[in-house]
């Protein structure tokens, strides 16, 4: 049998079922009802001590969302969601003061998940090679419940804290701000997150500060047909730097999971926000089934000039992925990018890219994205790159390659371009290639595993983007695009 | 070490080894020669587990075990190393990472402990500057960028590393300008003992004058049609292969 074709096989014979996160934590959790109606958008608010003004900002999404069509112009297909078949809002029963108050399920989740927040060197800030350091705001469900570093961040100035606290803490920076990238009434999903928005974190860095730290955020999804609707906002004030890492893994579940997320980037003049991902939801069994539905509206407005913004991100779990991180450059000569690895396994399904909206003058714009199929899945790289009419000078660089293992696979790639002023430079490269049977055979010949030549392969495949992540990060990322692709050959 | 009896192989529906019989004693070096076409590399690839090569007779005994039982990386970490006639390019991989992948997964699959990050720096620097191997080569994406010469030396380098008990060369010494031949052969050299044996694929006899075989064969339409001392290589270049083709044809 020729080496493709038996990874073919053993992709088939796939188990997702053994999918490493897949545990469910038992606590109690106290839900809002099942279903979305006023009351429940009331019932979120209120439970999260919430100002009329939030109220009403809530309420004012929820009735646009009403009049609005789910999309479906993406290259994914899943059965028609019941938005009233899903819980809006869990929380653990109470807001724990302390990290002593925690449920200790919690931290032994967190601990599987290898995030030591009770151990001394994350509360004094995981020390890892470099010395750098990385606060973990973990949100549990839909309520942060652990937030450390907090004093060292207060220091340099810098609010890192659940944006449930902020709505109430620092009202005049929330108002400013929210919906400012991603409007209330941006797109389907992005609405309905503006209404039923759980938690998530909340991050002013001022004027001419260097964050400290990386900000880091573990998300879970743990309560049966939960929505977990994180809603995120970062701001970098003028000359300020930030760096924020994401990562998330939830357990195996039998039902479909929604997941709508808004992400909020703001660069004032000469800042810069680094934002990465690695994206690691639970795929769906064997079969697809019960995977995580997660569509993301994650958003940086280059507002000042000289800014910059740089998405990373590792995408290798859900069940769909509708996720297109973008950047607008309306500040003069501002930067964005956008580094993406995707990989889709099983009978995953992605489409996933990015946009990049050029409105000032000299704005310059890069794309790297690796998509990576093997089994049924679907994987699709949808870009746009558009020049305003004002935009002189703009430049923008594309590559997208992609790699197939097996024939049952699919990637596509739907670049659009609209340049608007003649002088616009863009240039787009695209590659689809296969693992040949002779690099395996080559990785076989010198003693590598199957398993172990493509985890090798596809790795190398996708240096470029792991480069652009953090140190830690990318040592993680490495190990779980191993451990995606182990599910795929036994 | 090696049994080779009444080998049939194909590809697709092509038969190209055709009833080979070779054996090669611990600690020997035998060279194969013969025209184009004649299914050397095949017997290379037959031998080192090839998955788009069927076998549909014969056996080949390596240390007395079934040889055609074992998958390909089975093979290797059992000790047989293939020096590819066409190297092949891993892009993104480094040349480092990538010898070092191969040295673990060997070790694991016999049951040895990882080499410690220190003894492989160490390995790789003491034996990289002999075979001209520079820092830049074993940073860059396996072969890729490699000139010819460059690829085999890399070859010798991870044959060198791995300690294989059986080294297959396949037309190791194509592509090698004078200077490299004698890099390569003196890196092969070095590897010659009691322990290993060598089946060493060439077309000129110049490699033989480096590497000096114990036997030679010649193969003509998947068999070995003559063997004979170093003396039959020479013969060879002069005669070419003529005679043969009226043999078995
Ligand atoms: N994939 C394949 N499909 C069909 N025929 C093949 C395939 N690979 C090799 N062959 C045929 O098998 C025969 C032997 O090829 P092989 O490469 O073993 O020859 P060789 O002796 O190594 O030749 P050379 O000296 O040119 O390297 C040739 O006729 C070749 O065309
Ligand atoms: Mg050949």
């Amino acid at each position: 049998m020729p080496a493709v074709q038996e990874t073919v096989e053993r992709v088939r014979a796939i188990d997702v079922d053994q999918y490493k996160y897949g545990f469910v934590t038992d606590i109690e959790s106290e839900k809002a009802p099942k279903g979305l109606s006023e009351d429940t958008v009331r019932y979120i608010s209120a439970r999260k001590n919430e100002p009329e003004w939030m109220l009403e900002w809530r309420l004012d999404a929820y009735r646009r969302w009403l009049t609005m069509e789910e999309p479906t112009w993406a290259r994914v297909s899943y059965p028609r969601i019941d938005f009233q078949d899903y819980y809006y809002y869990s929380a653990p029963k109470a807001a724990p003061k302390s990290i002593d108050e925690i449920d200790p399920e919690i931290l032994k989740t967190y601990e599987k998940l290898g995030i030591p927040l009770r151990e001394r060197d994350a509360l004094l800030g995981i020390q890892r090679e470099g010395g750098s350091k990385v606060a973990v705001d973990a949100v549990f469900d839909s309520v942060s419940v652990a937030t450390t570093f907090k004093e060292e961040l207060a220091k340099a100035g810098v609010i890192f804290m659940p944006i449930s606290e902020a709505i109430r803490e620092h009202p005049e920076l929330v108002k400013k701000y929210l919906g400012s990238v991603v409007p209330v009434s941006d797109n389907f999903y992005a609405t309905l997150n503006s209404a039923v928005f759980s938690d998530g974190s909340f991050v002013y860095v001022p004027k001419g500060v260097r964050c400290p730290m990386e900000l880091s955020t573990y998300f879970r999804i743990n309560e049966r047909n939960t929505g977990q609707f994180e809603r995120t906002l970062i701001i970098a004030d003028e000359g300020a730097y930030v760096s924020y890492l994401e990562g998330c893994t939830a357990p195996q579940r039998d039902e479909n999971q929604l997941h709508a997320a808004v992400v909020e980037l703001v660069a004032l003049k000469d800042a810069e926000i680094k934002y990465s991902t690695v994206q690691n939801w639970y795929p769906g069994d064997k079969d697809g089934k019960g995977g995580i539905y997660n569509f993301v509206t994650k958003r940086g407005d280059c507002r000042g000039d000289n800014s910059k913004i740089s998405w990373t991100q590792v995408e290798t779990g859900s069940a769909i992925t509708w996720k297109y991180p973008s950047c607008i450059l309306r500040g003069d000569n501002s930067q964005g990018e956008f580094y993406s690895i995707a990989i889709s396994n099983g009978h995953q399904q992605v489409d996933s890219g990015t946009k990049m909206i050029h409105l000032g003058k000299n704005t310059s714009s890069r794309i790297i994205s690796k998509g990576i199929a093997a089994g049924h899945s679907d994987n699709t790289y949808r870009g746009l790159v558009s020049a305003h009419r004002k935009a002189t000078g703009a430049r923008n660089f594309t590559n997208c390659d992609s790699l197939l293992i097996g024939d049952l696979c699919g990637a596509h790639t739907v670049p659009y371009m609209e340049a608007k002023n003649a002088s616009a430079q863009f240039e787009h490269e695209a590659t689809t290639s296969k693992i040949s049977e002779d690099q395996l055979f080559y990785c076989l010949q010198r003693g590598l595993s199957q398993e172990e030549a493509v985890a090798l392969i596809v790795n190398g495949f996708v240096r470029d983007v792991l480069q652009q992540l953090p140190m830690e990060f990318a040592v993680e990322a490495q190990k779980l695009i191993a451990v995606s692709l182990e599910g795929s050959v036994g | 070490m090696l049994e080779i009896r009444n080998l049939h192989a194909r590809i697709g529906e092509n038969e190209i080894l055709k009833g080979l019989d070779l054996t090669i004693p611990d600690g020997e070096v035998h060279a194969i020669m013969g025209p184009n076409g004649s299914g050397k590399s095949t017997l290379s690839y037959v031998l080192s587990g090839k998955p788009d090569y069927e076998v549909t007779d014969g056996s080949v005994s390596f240390d007395g075990a079934d040889l055609l039982a074992l998958d390909a990386s089975a093979r290797a970490a059992a000790g047989v190393f293939l020096a590819f006639q066409y190297p092949i390019e891993i892009p993104g991989v480094a040349n480092m990472t990538f010898l070092r992948a191969a040295m673990n997964a060997q070790r694991k699959a016999r049951g040895e402990e990882e080499i410690s990050t220190p003894d492989f720096l160490k390995l790789v620097r003491a034996k990289a500057p002999d075979l001209g191997i520079s820092q830049d080569m074993l940073r860059r994406g396996v072969n890729v960028g490699f000139s010819g010469g460059e690829k085999k030396r890399n070859e010798i380098l991870q044959m060198t590393l791995l300690e294989p008990k059986l080294c297959i060369l396949d037309e190791t010494d194509s592509g090698l300008d004078i200077d490299a031949l004698k890099v390569v052969s003196h890196g092969v050299n070095a590897l010659r003992s009691p322990k290993r044996s060598m089946l060493v694929i060439t077309h000129y006899q110049r490699l033989l004058d480096h590497i000096v075989p114990d036997v030679v064969h010649v193969m003509h339409k998947g068999r070995i049609v003559r063997s004979g001392g170093p003396e039959l290589a020479l013969e060879l270049e002069e005669s070419g292969y003529a005679a043969y083709a009226q043999d078995a044809a």
